[in-house]
């Protein structure tokens, strides 16, 4: 279904490539892997996450919870506890600067300036004893550029741009009397406030009424354009990703497994997982009144079959198992899905999955 | 997980703790001192020797004399009965009264959740060693007395406990399908939702007889808790207190006994809470 | 915030009938009630002096009314005359005590917060490093040592080897000759002991609830937002995490009162300091049941102020309580 493009798997084609336009890399994550250690022993949370963004595009990073999402973002921003968190090994590459290289006091300085963060739960990301003014300014003092009194106003002024009604009153108040919409303003206006050329938003909008995610999601559009930032949006919906993402990539048990410009993902999807998650958006199954499913439940982290994760419940692994079984095929066609963790592989530019079986299928047709 | 694999894990876990195992040791090498006394000093804890007042630690008395040239050592080893057993019984009264108010007012919930627990606010309004004190004065010291009061003073926290159990126990599926069936408010209590606050109990009562031994030592050393001649850690050190310039030992001895005693309560205490919710650890 | 105090007031008043029914029970508990217990034990308990007890109880009446008779002159603070020699009004005796007893508490908690408070910090933030560690070992010691035997022992130490400090009472014999900077020094020296005996609970408990504060407050969301907006780790611990941390050992403290009263009866008799403790102290060995019932009063009095203050305190502090819209 899918032709051309029989290229080796290589890290770099990972790289999205404006043909003719030499673009800066803005961030390139090569070949993450990261561990935690629990009480039942070391677990993988990352198996070599690999992907690549240019300044001003914004990514969708999709994917169940506990698929690696989070951690990923706080990789980039450097913010995961260690212990208990290990990285085994790759690098993180910002501005041609690799962060893991920083040392802690270059790195404050990238975070909340050059890369800002915003989180899944407005009511409780916000310090609960100091007023959201205070929290704002806190952004300009703590990064040296103006004093006490001047981050103030600028604070007002800021929760001004991100539409939070009456800012003069509002930025005296605490943050448990405001509704979540509005604590999900004041989070973007700090994440904001110093223009970062990138902004992880991890859930942004889970927390939040139906009608607030829109208004949010709109303040997010409008603030991309106005400061042409590059925005890394998580999320475990596929629908906010499908008009707001310029490429997309789909994470499955600390993998991503398939990535791609958002339109071409949507209109042909590859990995069976992808396309399982796309049958299972309302709207996308003209055919059946009923909601399509991916059987099975998500493996633990902690065991992780050998070999494609996603093995146990793709339906294309367990029909060839059943044919060998029968005796229909003499060999197990796709044994490689239990033995070894499919490489990504690029199945037309830019559009990259790792399955066994769509290359199987593509590579050798 | 059965509730027998649950235990078996614990006590595993428990076991691997280094510290609560050495609280365990602890205590229980006093307990084997409170039921064998004479395997531990041969001489006779009230014998009064005038001629021996005040005598060093030597090796006829291990540990020195009294003022009244009784043995320390055998004392001790005799008070180590008193001691734990105020202990005991003391905690038990406050794990009896706190376990039924609990439930009760767990279990009923409204009006007699809320007279029962103003009562909880009532009793820890008054400085418990103050009450005892009080009451120790009107009803006079007396080993029964002194563990009879400690423990109707002590039994607020494990009430509060039992109750915020009760309250999360009796929504469970298990307590529901009980009461489903038929079973009696009491059935229910003692068979369905007691058994499951026992670890958090164990807790609790393992860390209050360490308090309970605290405060009969403190009563004692005041002179109002187990009066002489009856050997106590606490009224030893009364002496020890009256001799402060000259017998250095009658200081020294119960008090580190006490101590030690406490620590292992303590550690073991900590260790079960560990074992039992390894989530808690370091906590 | 006015409205929260008065509420809390009024919430209050169960408490106080509810302390005043158990006190009133206590009296009522010795065998022969109120005047059985003064003649017996009392020596001076003369017919006449029994008449007296007699209409201040006013065993004539029933129950009720004597209780509602007493609680009328509790609420003036008359606790009758003492039993012993000099028969004074019980509340003359417990109101010059008082200043002592306070003044002794105040230090302790005061040296309570400026060690307890950073060493809890400081173990949360560097937890499991040596410094943890040790302060974890030397809180569970804590939590072990009877104060009245550590007092023994540093008694022994300081005052007897090593001659460095007082051991007994509020000032030397020849206070009065002494020059100001002298008598100043004499009274602090004096104070030492005690202070730090009456800080030496509080100093375990305090510090690993800090510690535990801390580590709770530190896996908060909203530190993560704070690291996130680039503040170095001090900065996050120091603006976002204690004050948050801080918050509940505001409550803690009020409800250390009635602790720090009971442990006052141990080391004012141990170190011979004239304050509440000792006083209480003297009238429980000489029976002196007038005394004992003031105090008692007195004491859970006073443990119901330092909640209400430890409630209205937290309310000052925390902005979700202090900002709540009324009504």
């Amino acid at each position: 279904m899918r032709a051309g493009g029989n290229k080796m798997p290589d890290k770099d084609a990972l790289v999205k490539h404006i043909p003719g336009e030499e673009t800066q890399r803005l961030l390139t994550v090569e070949d993450l892997s990261v561990s935690f250690d629990t009480e039942k022993g070391s677990v993988r949370a990352l198996f070599g996450v690999s992907f690549s963004m240019d300044a001003g595009e914004t990514i969708g990073l999709v994917g169940e919870s506990g698929c690696g999402k989070t951690i990923t973002a706080l990789s980039v921003m450097r913010l995961l506890a260690s212990p208990p968190a290990k990285m085994d090994g790759g690098r993180i590459l910002f501005k041609g600067r690799d962060l893991f290289a920083l040392p802690e006091k270059r790195m404050c300085e990238v975070r909340g300036q050059e890369i800002s963060m915003i989180f899944q739960e407005p009511m409780t990301s916000m310090n609960p004893v100091l007023t959201v003014g205070e929290q704002v300014a806190e952004v300009f003092t703590a990064h040296g550029i103006c004093g006490k009194k001047e981050a103030a106003e600028r604070a007002v002024e800021w929760l001004r741009k991100v539409q939070m009604p009456d800012p003069e009153r509002r930025a005296k108040e605490y943050p448990h009397q405001m509704s979540g919409g509005m604590r999900q303003r004041a989070m973007i206006a700090m994440a904001l406030a110093l223009s970062p050329s990138l902004l992880i938003a991890d859930e942004p909008t889970t927390a939040l009424d139906v009608t607030i995610q829109a208004q949010i999601m709109a303040l997010l559009r409008e603030m991309r354009e106005r400061e042409r930032m590059a925005v890394l949006l998580i999320t475990h919906d596929l629908g906010v990703v499908h008009d707001f993402a310029d490429r997309t990539a789909i994470m499955y048990l600390g993998r991503i497994v398939e990535m791609a410009p958002t339109r071409e993902l949507f209109a042909g999807p590859i990995h069976p997982y992808t396309q399982g998650l796309l049958a299972s958006l309302p709207g996308a199954s003209q055919t059946s009144r009923v909601l399509p499913s991916i059987p099975g439940t998500v493996p633990d982290l902690a065991n992780v079959p050998p070999g494609c994760p996603f093995s146990p419940r793709c339906q294309h692994r367990q029909a060839a198992m059943k044919r060998f079984l029968s005796g229909e095929t003499s060999t197990d066609e796709l044994r490689d899905c239990d033995r070894e963790d499919p490489p990504a592989f690029e199945f037309s530019p830019g559009h990259l999955a790792a399955c066994h079986y769509q290359r199987r299928v593509c590579g050798e047709s | 997980m059965s509730g027998q694999s649950m235990f078996a894990d614990t006590l595993r876990r428990l076991s691997r703790n280094p510290l609560a195992v050495a609280g365990a040791v602890v205590i229980l090498f006093f307990l084997v001192m409170a039921l064998f006394p004479k395997c531990f000093s041969e001489h006779d804890p009230n014998r009064i020797n005038i001629l021996r007042i005040l005598d060093p630690p030597s090796a006829r008395h291990l540990l020195g004399t009294d003022d009244l040239g009784r043995d320390v050592l055998a004392r001790m080893v005799y008070g180590a009965r008193i001691s734990l057993s105020v202990g005991f019984v003391a905690e038990s009264i406050a794990i009896g009264i706190g376990l039924i108010v609990g439930l009760l007012a767990g279990y009923y919930g409204g009006r007699a959740d809320a007279v029962l627990m103003r009562f909880v606010d009532i009793m820890l309004c008054f400085p418990s060693f103050f009450l005892i004190l009080s009451v120790v004065a009107f009803i006079g010291p007396s080993i029964w007395n002194i563990m009879i009061i400690i423990g109707i003073t002590g039994w607020m926290g494990v009430a509060r406990l039992v109750r915020a159990e009760t309250l999360s126990l009796k929504e469970r599926d298990f307590v529901v399908a009980a009461r489903a069936q038929g079973a009696g408010a009491a059935r229910i209590m003692f068979r369905h939702i007691l058994p499951n606050t026992l670890a958090p109990i164990l807790v609790a009562a393992t860390l209050g007889v360490a308090g309970a031994i605290l405060v009969e030592s403190s009563l004692s050393f005041l002179g109002i808790g187990v009066q002489p001649p009856t050997p106590s850690w606490g009224n030893i050190l009364t002496a020890g207190k009256d001799n402060i310039e000259f017998a250095w030992w009658l200081s020294l001895f119960p008090g580190l006994a006490i101590f030690v005693t406490v620590l292992g309560y303590n550690l073991l205490g900590e260790g079960i809470r560990d074992a039992v919710d390894p989530r808690l650890k370091g906590r | 915030m006015g409205r929260y105090v008065l509420r809390r007031i009024l919430v209050s008043i169960p408490l106080l009938i509810g302390i005043s029914i158990i006190t009133f029970v206590v009296i009522n508990m010795a065998p022969g009630g109120p005047i059985g217990v003064a003649s017996d034990m009392n020596p001076k308990a003369t017919a006449e002096y029994r008449e007296r007890l007699k209409a201040y109880y006013g065993l004539d009446q029933p129950v009720h009314v004597r209780y509602i008779r007493w609680l009328g002159r509790m609420a003036v603070l008359d606790f009758g005359d003492s039993f012993s020699l000099d028969g004074r009004k019980v509340w003359d005796k417990i109101k010059e005590r008082i200043p002592v007893t306070l003044l002794i508490n105040a230090l302790s908690m005061s040296l309570i917060f400026l060690i307890a408070v950073p060493i809890g910090i400081y173990s949360a933030v560097r937890k499991g490093s040596v410094f943890d560690r040790i302060s974890t070992v030397a809180v569970f010691t804590g939590f072990a040592i009877p104060t009245f035997w550590l007092a023994l022992l540093l008694m022994i130490l300081f005052g007897v080897h090593l001659g460095w400090l007082p051991i007994s009472g509020l000032v030397s014999l020849e206070y009065d000759a002494l020059s100001l900077p002298l008598k100043i020094l004499d009274r602090a020296g004096h104070l030492v002991l005690p202070v730090f005996l009456a800080a030496f609970g509080g100093l375990a408990g305090i510090s690993r609830y800090m510690r535990s504060n801390m580590l709770e407050v530190i896996r908060q969301d909203y530190i993560m937002t704070a690291r996130a907006k680039g503040l170095p780790e001090k900065v996050v611990v120091r603006r976002h995490a204690v004050r948050n941390a801080l918050l509940p050992v505001i409550t803690i403290f009020g409800l250390s009162i009635p602790g720090l009263l009971g442990g006052s009866v141990i080391f004012e008799t141990i170190f011979a300091i004239p304050g509440m403790g000792q006083l209480f102290y003297q009238g429980v060995m000489s029976r002196d049941y007038p005394l004992i019932m003031g105090i008692l009063t007195i004491g859970a009095f006073l443990t119901l102020l330092g909640n209400i203050l430890a409630d209205v305190g937290y309310a000052v502090a925390d902005p979700r309580i202090n900002t709540e819209r009324a009504g």
